[in-house]
């Protein structure tokens, strides 16, 4: 589908990524792959209970073992830690700051809070080694009744981190509201559901890793990591070990995905930097192996949602109460809970007169929870299952419910009942375009003849709008250090955190289209704190908006300062000039022109050639800054399933996404994120499903348990694009996110048409064979 | 535990004798003692498909075979399935102008699994495909350009809805 604003030399063209070769060659350079003289490696010793008392810990039998170099309990490194928060979620309150963190430790102290807890750290010459030597430390644990589950944590007076008063982690009150009450009460239909979705984790293909050395005689710690985000684990690495900021360097090469679990450092990282520190000798390497990954690294998406509509007799919004329930484990990544974002976002897309939100997050004795792709989604979720059950309730369609209360060109700018503004978006015209690529009526049609064999088909639409590049403290700006050198090549420094998001050939895009040179000249170095600037890193969609912003703006810098040197040179005005392919000519005098690689040597060389004044070199930087602390964009989707009567499987047919995210730097690279999102959401209805027993034992710790979608259960993903720019002078507009946000609902809603006249109206997810037997079975018998 | 063992391969069309013990795994050894890190190893229980390598013109899971068991092997690793002229094979070309890479980590697996797949089927059909890819896992694509890409690579149509690279 064509866009209709017209792409550049660069930004909007479906460049091929400049990254590919290496990385389909085998030649990238993840963590595990950096080998180091001398260094030696780590394997942990964890947990197998979710609760309980820890007794003894022997391990002399693992000294003893040859080749072993080191082991650490939570007593040699737990008092050695100066101070364990993130940058991004700021101080907790004892420290003046507003985070209610868990009590966080590297490692376990008196007692374990989860299967896959880690207790002790072995650091020996190889891993084989480390890991007899883990199975060899004798872990004695006085076992505790777990506590598993948001209700039972909410009703035990057992606490999962012994000492507080309470399971809650965060709270946020549905608010008083007597005339919202009235509003209710007076209204033509009230409805209620609970929607809740299992709990499903990131699964980036690279594991967690990290390699850390303390050079106790120079007094630096260095260290190469999976991570997100350089800055972030620098500043924590700082504050974890004493180290002065300045004096940590963190290297991130390859990243093998990330989906928010390697945003922020854990503990089992933060453990690995205390024994580095500690140990001093050599750099030691931990390289989570998939069971561990499975059990212990941060998980996402456990949440019950409880909302109630009133509508009119024609289906038409007149307020919502919603109250977000999430089970955020033990030991959450930051401070687990997304209620908040989760409530503001959550009219989305709909003219909602009032909405009040409340949420509440409760540990249990299972793993942390994780920021995971659009870790506020179930808002998404709720609204679009709820806005069916309604239809379906009234009697209306759900293509034209939505209809009667989705946002139109013409209400923009559009201030949602949560303060949210809104002043270029287009969920009509996403829906519109969407529904047309479908062709709903000859679905219609399919589906009717089927129906009529006993054949179950079904349609789903879900809408929404996404909160893209959240701009608060860290997250505000970001920065591009450009410089060009002498023979007018430019390599621009940035603080982003490619983890698969194409970054190395985007932000190259947008600086070669703006600066005008070609894309070959433009080298994007990352992901290394000595050279890249401070900030966030990648992540929260934000990296096309924010950095891309800032490789837009310093471009231009770097463009009016060749400009000028060339309108000197060749006597001119700077107003007469025009700059294509990295040359600099007098426009229509194309023989008074002058090539960067004349240009830049000037600049540094021969200051006499140099407009009076100018300063010499060409460096320039620039911090850029969003400008809203949203930058929304919005899609629909739309998708056609059939259910196997038999077996409860559902196939998906057909996948329509129709999309807006503004001016797009590479359509390409665009679709290459909505598919992978939509595919991820897939997976979180009809595949994934990380289940806990009733002694907190995890269920689904190999990928023959766990499972994540395969190439044949995906369809041929269908995107078409609609192009209204973002305010502000990029027109990028973020959307890393979104496929993952709206497909769960979209699925779960077409599953709910091909059954409905069944009786069966799915509220709970997953949705696999055996669940929609069970519900096709008792709708029988009911 | 310590007793070594010299294991001879044969590794993309180089000779080289390791010293390692009988437990070590054929990924641990590409990885670790031949420092061919194209190998990546995403799960070790053999699921993944990450560490996929050809040994003896056979496609296999690195992860669950010890170096010993293939001692006297020909073994070719994503390394070795890649042009030395600087080009890329037909597959890899594909996966390139069909975005059929995000992260890269899971992209040699799918690299060695699909050259070695199109060798010896030439002519699948476009569900022969998606089964022939079903033994790698992948997080980032949701398989769009991979399966794109194969079909490319296999002269199969490509739904005209994706928007496909371009050089510049």
């Amino acid at each position: 589908m064509a866009s209709t604003i017209s792409a550049g030399r660069y930004v909007g063209q479906a460049v091929k990524r400049l990254e590919d070769p290496r990385l389909l060659s085998g030649h990238g350079r993840y963590v595990d792959d950096v080998q180091l003289p001398g260094m030696l490696h780590v394997a942990f010793v964890r947990s197998n209970v979710a609760r309980g008392t820890i007794v003894s810990i022997d391990t002399s039998a693992a000294l003893a073992l040859p080749g072993v170099r080191a082991i650490y309990t939570g007593a040699d490194l737990n008092p050695r830690v100066g101070m364990f928060w993130h940058t991004m979620m700021g101080p907790p309150p004892e420290l003046g700051g507003q985070t209610p963190y868990a009590p966080l430790t590297p490692l376990a102290g008196g007692d374990v809070r989860f299967v896959g807890d880690p207790i002790v750290l072995i650091i020996a010459e190889n891993r084989y080694i480390a890991e007899d030597a883990a199975d060899l430390v004798e872990v004695e644990i006085d076992v505790q009744q777990a506590i598993v589950g948001w209700e039972t944590a909410i009703d035990t007076d057992q606490r999962v981190h012994p000492g507080t008063t309470t399971n809650v982690g965060q709270e946020f009150p549905l608010p008083e509201g007597p005339e919202v009450d009235a509003l209710f009460a007076g209204a033509p239909h009230v409805f209620t559901r609970r929607f809740s979705q299992c709990r499903a984790t990131n699964v980036p293909m690279e594991p967690r890793g990290i390699i850390v050395h303390y050079d106790q005689y120079v007094g630096d710690l260095q260290i190469w990591a999976a991570t997100q985000s350089v800055s972030e684990w620098k500043a924590t690495s700082s504050r974890l070990t004493g180290v002065p900021e300045h004096r940590v360097k963190v290297v991130a090469n390859d990243v093998g995905g990330g989906f928010g679990q390697k945003m922020m450092m854990t503990r089992d990282e933060a453990a690995v930097v205390m024994a580095a520190h500690l140990f001093g000798e050599a750099p030691i390497k931990w390289t989570e192996d998939r069971r561990e990954s499975l059990m212990a690294a941060n998980q996402g998406r456990e949440e019950i949602i409880d909302v109630t509509f009133a509508v009119t007799d024609e289906g038409v919004l007149l307020g919502a109460k919603v109250f977000f329930w999430e089970d955020i484990g033990a030991y959450p990544a930051s401070a687990g809970s997304t209620a908040g974002m989760a409530g503001a976002v959550f009219p989305g897309p709909y003219k909602f007169p009032v909405v009040l939100p409340g949420g509440s997050s409760v540990y249990t004795n299972t793993v942390g929870k994780a920021a995971y792709r659009g870790p506020w989604m179930m808002e998404t979720v709720a609204r679009e299952q709820m806005m069916d059950h309604i239809a379906y309730e009234l009697g209306i369609d759900p293509i034209e419910i939505r209809r009667r209360n989705v946002i139109h060109a013409d209400d923009l700018p559009y201030t949602t009942c949560t303060t949210m503004v809104y002043e270029s978006v287009t969920p009509s015209e996403t829906l519109e375009q969407a529904l047309e690529m479908l062709d709903v009526a000859a679905f219609r049609t399919m589906q009717a003849d089927a129906r009529a064999e006993g054949r179950l088909l079904g349609l789903g639409v879900a809408i929404y709008i996404e909160p893209s590049a959240v701009a608060f403290g860290i997250l505000s700006s970001d920065q591009a250090i450009m410089r060009m050198d002498n023979s007018g090549k430019v390599i621009v420094a940035m603080s982003t955190g490619n983890h698969g998001q194409s970054l190395e050939t985007t932000i190259p895009q947008i600086v070669a289209e703006h600066l005008g040179c070609n894309i070959e000249d433009v080298l994007l170095v990352q992901g290394n704190t000595e050279s890249s600037p401070t900030g966030p890193g990648t992540g929260g969609s934000r990296s096309a908006v924010v950095a891309g912003g800032a490789a837009m703006t310093a471009a231009l810098k770097m463009k009016d300062k060749i400009v000028q040197i060339a309108a000197h040179m060749l006597e001119a005005s700077p107003d007469d000039m025009e700059v294509t392919a990295g040359v600099v000519s007098v426009k229509g005098t194309p023989a008074k022109a002058l090539p960067f690689a004349m240009i830049a040597p000037i600049a540094y060389q021969m200051p006499e050639m140099l407009p009076p004044g100018m300063e010499m070199g060409l460096e320039v930087t620039a911090r850029f800054q969003p400008a809203g602390q949203y930058t929304w964009s919005n899609a629909t989707h739309v998708c056609t399933v059939e259910i196997d009567p038999e077996t409860g499987m559902t196939k998906i047919l057909r996948y329509i996404v129709s999309e807006d995210c503004g001016r797009m730097v590479n359509p390409m690279v665009v679709e290459g994120q909505i598919a992978g999102g939509v595919v991820q959401g897939i997976g979180g209805v009809l595949f994934e499903n990380m289940i806990y027993d009733e002694d907190g034992n995890p269920l689904a710790t190999t990928f023959l348990d766990y499972l994540i979608p395969t190439a044949p259960e995906v369809p041929d993903i269908e995107v078409g694009h609609i192009v209204t720019l973002a305010p502000g002078q990029t027109g990028f507009k973020g959307m890393g996110e979104g496929g993952a946000i709206a497909a769960p609902p979209c699925l779960a809603n077409a599953i709910h048409d091909a059954l409905r006249h069944l009786g069966v109206h799915p509220t709970a997810f997953p949705l696999g064979p055996s669940q929609l037997l069970t519900m096709m079975n008792e709708a029988k018998q009911a | 535990m310590s007793d070594e063992v010299v294991v001879k391969l044969n590794v993309n069309g180089r000779d080289h004798k390791v010293l390692v013990e009988p437990r070590k795994l054929l990924s641990d050894v590409l990885r670790e003692d031949l420092h061919l890190t194209g190998t990546h190893v995403g799960c070790e229980h053999g699921a993944c498909g990450a560490c996929t390598v050809m040994v003896d013109g056979a496609a296999v899971r690195a992860c669950l075979l010890f170096a010993v068991q293939v001692d006297g092997s020909k073994v070719v690793t994503v390394e070795g399935v890649t042009p030395t002229d600087g080009t890329l094979n037909p597959f890899q070309q594909a996966m390139q102008d069909c975005h059929g890479l995000q992260c890269g980590f899971c992209t040699p697996g799918f690299v060695v699994s699909m050259t070695s797949y199109l060798d010896d089927n030439p002519n699948p059909t476009d569900d022969d495909l998606k089964i022939a890819l079903s033994g790698n896992l992948c997080r980032c694509t949701g398989y769009r350009g991979i399966i794109n890409a194969a079909r490319t690579a296999a002269g199969l149509p490509v739904p005209a809805n994706a928007a496909d690279g371009s050089d510049h």
